[in-house]
């Protein structure tokens, strides 16, 4: 074999004698091209290994060439086809898709190969999410993606970290990658239009790959100094960071260091010519994408925050506004805005409260516009009425219609929902049976639990009969006697059950969402509430809701409060399915009008759900919805009831405050944990 | 002989020795005197252990009154706040309750959690929560008109979630209420430090800590870290625990017993220690 090395015509000539049949040929010109820089060797073989691949599928032959010379930097040529076998195997077993996927996620191969346990993203992502939610002013959401990096919303990170041996090790990775994309929306990394500061050097990639090797460094020390234990954290993960950098390691570190100074010194290392170190334990810099995030939100926040000032100013009506002194300020130190109008301090609500935190961590203040009220609209968290859906229509007439509040037009519109209410159709009962059986020694502990609340009885005094002396009473007595008054003769106390005098509506939600592991862990909670409410005495009922539009709101009885907890109430139970969507405002109505007619002292309205109200076509979706909701759950406390929502919508954390009002809802992180905590949460509730 | 010519036995009541620790947030102790002054009773609202009760005290020994504190729970009865006979050899003594000593004293009664009693205890306060401010005894067939000294205050959780746990609006509207939250950071680091026996770094630590599990209310957890658990961790590092064991037993462990809870709120102690 000649020493010398092929040239990209002859390679393209060789790859094209095995390579012709692949979809992917029309680029060998550029394969041959990146072939051409391997030493002779290398080149034969990686030929010879291609060859081989493309007898079985020539676009995973075409695929391994590509990936060869990247490859071959970082295996052993054993390890190499190793990697090429392991492909062709899962394209034996499963097909072309799965084995590039398999050829492409090398990470995986490699640690697979050298007994690494990975971490997955699904199962970090419990935890790490209630971590970043105990972290973070904003919520930001967690999802996988291809490689780490944030949006300022929402969270991106790997399916799969291997880089260490451990599954432990790799978990820390995971968090030391939230922390750093955490610090990125926390600490102003986006606070500039990189995108704009990038677009002056030619070599972006490069550029782009200082830019986050510095903001890594100013971000460390930012976390380091509030959160010692992470900064210690990011610094143990990272490799040394690279020579190119310590003369700007002093400025980075500094106590006031924004982006600024980051940027500054890219400009001197893109000067200097620096080529950037491949990163290691670096978050990805997407600017492009961040500034225009970001740029949504301040402008949402903007208006939503000037709309709740407008409405505050002219609250009073507007003759009197015009002479009113109007003052909007931050207060630095609690961070909140106050207002007040002559002289009076206002609360803003809710939705504007947090616009202001929001605003203060992407701009460091309010901007001055936000301050000025808006016109004399009435407060809406957004505005512009969507398109209407279109309707079903029905053949019989509804059961019930319920007023809707439209809060765009700040009033109801009359008759608006139109609600059928029916049945669940009966399951055969083995899901219940089965969930009695796996569950029993947890419902035999829920029902210990339960008697204890119940079991508190009462001494009740000043009887006329009874197992005890009341000695209050005897004493008296006695000295009645010595004072000539005639002595009482209630003089025992007894035992009496403690009244609890409590009825409690459980709402269901079956809207399409729930389908699946929700649903089953829907009916597994109910399975267990009704097994540990039957102990405790209280009135209880439950219904499931669904829809489609305004014209079909679906009500289903599962059990009524007249029902006993039998075989037929269980095989509903068991019947529970997704259905459609969550028009959850007409619901509400309906159920309290039930509710409120029950003789209790306490009513209690509890809401399982997965999700905000959301009905077809997007009217309801949104700010409508949530609005319509809130106030349905108004009109049942000015009922006397009392509303709770148990969720496992983890993006809940935006609307539910507002919705539900506070210590009115729980998040749970996870939905097997419903059936466990339900009965839990209800005994909180009602002790 | 009527029971009005019973011997009375009425606890003494002491004032405060010494000036009680309590770092003001606001304009709590202006609004206080005023409603002291004017004779108005007072409703102290806002999350366990961010300082309700420490303020009541402070104010008692600012204002120079007796002050007489009761836990209300869900057995007290009318008889345990206004008083009952006793038998005391042949003879019937009347005891006075702590409410009734205290107007009799012209002190400050406070009542702890007034939500936890049973509501037919709690009508009791009201004619001393209006404009009649008198005590009726019912058993001795008396009205002790409070003097002007004399002050009611009463304190509650808003963030309790039982529904039979709520103050009675017919209670609530007799009222001046004061909104007590966490203080803000500086303030709750000065409390920590002085109360707890740290140094400032340590006490700005421990309320990182506080506002980060503060952060995961209503997503699995009831209540974040309140300040007096704060104080808790502090006090345990300053009897020589580490810093990071002190926090996880006196908060991780103080605020969940859901074991992903307790996790997560381990991984915050570790970001901060």
């Amino acid at each position: 074999m000649s020493a010398r090395k092929l040239f990209a015509h002859e390679l393209e000539e060789l790859l094209d004698a095995f390579l012709f049949a692949s979809p992917s040929h029309r680029s060998i010109e550029r394969l041959a091209a990146m072939l051409e820089a391997l030493p002779r060797q290398q080149q034969e073989f990686v030929l010879r290994v291609a060859r081989g691949a493309a007898k079985t599928n020539t676009e995973l032959a075409y695929l391994i060439a590509t990936l060869a010379p990247e490859m071959l930097g970082r295996f052993s040529e054993k390890d190499f086809e190793a990697w090429v076998i392991a492909g062709l195997d899962v394209f034996d077993k499963q097909g072309l898709r799965p084995a590039i996927e398999t050829l492409r996620d090398v990470e995986a191969f490699l640690a697979a190969r050298e007994g690494r346990l990975p971490a997955k993203f699904a199962e970090v992502e419990p935890r790490l999410s209630r971590f970043v939610l105990g972290l973070s002013g904003r919520p930001l959401a967690l999802k996988s993606g291809s490689y780490p990096w944030t949006d300022t919303e929402t969270i991106f990170l790997p399916e799969r970290i291997a880089r260490f041996a451990n599954a432990e090790d790799n978990r820390r990775v995971y968090q030391g990658l939230a922390v750093q994309l955490w610090a990125q929306t926390r600490y102003g990394t986006f606070d500039v239009d990189l995108e704009a500061a990038l677009s002056q050097w030619p070599e972006r990639e490069q550029a782009l790959a200082w830019l986050a090797h510095l903001e890594a460094v100013r971000l460390e020390a930012c976390v380091a100094r509030d959160l010692p234990g992470l900064g210690a954290l990011l610094a143990e993960l990272r490799e040394p960071w690279p020579e190119a950098l310590h003369p700007a390691l002093a400025d980075l570190q500094g106590e006031n260091a924004d982006v600024r100074v980051s940027l500054d010194w890219l400009s001197r290392l893109m000067a200097a010519g620096a080529v950037p170190p491949a990163p290691t334990f670096i978050a990805r810099l997407e600017p492009g994408i961040a500034w225009r995030v970001r740029s949504e939100r301040i402008a949402r926040d903007t208006e939503t925050l000037k709309k709740a000032l407008g409405a505050l100013r002219g609250a009073a009506g507007k003759r009197e506004a015009d002479g009113r002194e109007f003052t909007a300020e931050v207060n630095t130190a609690t961070g909140e805005l106050e207002v007040r109008i002559d002289g009076q301090a206002v609360q803003l609500p809710e939705a504007a409260r947090t616009a202001v935190q929001s605003l203060l961590q992407d701009l460091g203040q309010v901007p001055p516009e936000a301050l000025s009220p808006a016109g004399e609209a009435p407060w809406t968290p957004d505005d512009r009425p969507k398109e209407g859906a279109r309707e079903m229509v029905n053949s019989r007439e509804p059961d019930h219609r319920y007023d809707e509040w439209d809060y765009h037009r700040n009033a109801y519109r009359r008759g608006w929902c139109h609600v059928y209410v029916s049945d669940v159709k009966p399951g055969d009962g083995a899901f219940v049976r089965e969930t009695r059986q796996r569950y029993a020694h947890f419902i035999a502990q829920l029902k210990r639990r339960f008697e204890a609340v119940r079991g508190e009885d009462r001494m009740l005094g000043r009887q006329v009969e009874g197992e005890e002396i009341d000695l209050d009473a005897l004493i008296e007595a006695v000295n009645d006697r010595k004072s000539g008054a005639e002595p009482s003769t209630r003089l025992f106390s007894r035992r009496v059950r403690n009244e609890r005098s409590l009825a409690a509506l459980f709402m269901i939600d079956m809207s399409g969402s729930t389908k699946g592991w929700v649903n089953d862990a829907e009916r597994e909670a109910l399975v267990m509430l009704c097994e540990a409410l039957e102990k405790l005495g209280d009135a209880y009922a439950i219904y499931g809701f669904s829809g489609w539009t305004r014209t079909r709101c679906d009500i289903y009885r599962i059990k009524d409060f007249a029902d006993r907890y039998d075989e037929s109430v269980r095989a509903r139970i068991d019947g529970i399915e997704a259905k459609d969507y969550t028009r959850m405002g007409v619901a509400i109505r309906h159920l309290t009008r039930l509710l409120a007619a029950q003789p209790a002292r306490h009513k209690l309205l509890v809401t399982l759900s997965d999700g905000r109200p959301d009905d077809f076509g997007d009217e309801y979706r949104g700010t409508y919805g949530i609005e319509d909701t809130r106030r349905a759950l108004q009109e049942a406390r000015e009922q006397g009831i009392r509303s709770y929502c148990i969720t496992i919508d983890r993006q809940g954390a935006d609307y539910l405050k507002h919705m539900m009002g506070p210590a009115a809802y729980t998040v749970l992180d996870d939905v097997k944990k419903l059936p466990l905590k339900v009965a839990d949460i209800y005994r909180k509730l009602t002790a | 002989m009527t029971p009005r010519h019973l011997r009375i036995i009425t606890p003494e009541l002491e004032r405060l020795p010494t000036e009680p620790y309590y770092q003001p947030v606001g304009d709590e102790i202006a609004i206080f005197q005023a409603a002291a002054q004017k004779r108005l009773p007072v409703l102290l609202k806002g999350p366990t252990g961010c300082g309700k009760t420490r303020f009541v005290e402070y104010m008692a020994w600012k204002l120079g009154r007796p002050l007489v504190t009761v836990a209300c729970h869900d057995d007290l009865t009318t008889a345990d706040l206004v008083g009952r006979y006793l038998i005391v050899g042949d003879e019937t003594v009347w005891l006075d309750g702590p409410l009734t000593a205290a107007v009799r004293a012209g002190a400050i009664c406070y009542l702890d959690e007034i939500v936890e009693a049973r509501k037919d205890t709690t009508v009791v306060i009201h004619p001393l929560a209006d404009s009649r401010r008198a005590l009726a005894v019912d058993k001795r067939g008396e009205l002790i008109p409070a003097p002007p000294e004399f002050m009611l205050v009463i304190s509650y959780n808003p963030g309790y979630q039982s529904v039979l746990k709520e103050i009675k609006p017919s209670t609530r509207q007799r009222f001046v209420a004061l909104e007590f939250d966490y203080p803000a950071a500086e303030i709750e680091a000065r409390i920590v430090a002085s109360e707890g026996g740290v140094d400032e770094a340590t006490a700005q630590r421990l309320v990182k800590l506080g506002q980060l599990t503060r952060n995961l209310k209503g997503a699995g957890l009831d209540e974040g870290a309140s300040t007096r658990l704060l104080v808790h961790a502090a006090q345990l590092i300053d009897a020589g625990m580490a810093p990071a064991a002190a926090a996880r037993a006196a908060v991780a462990r103080a605020l969940s017993d859901d074991p992903d809870m307790t996790q997560t709120l381990d991984d915050l102690v570790r970001a901060v220690f």
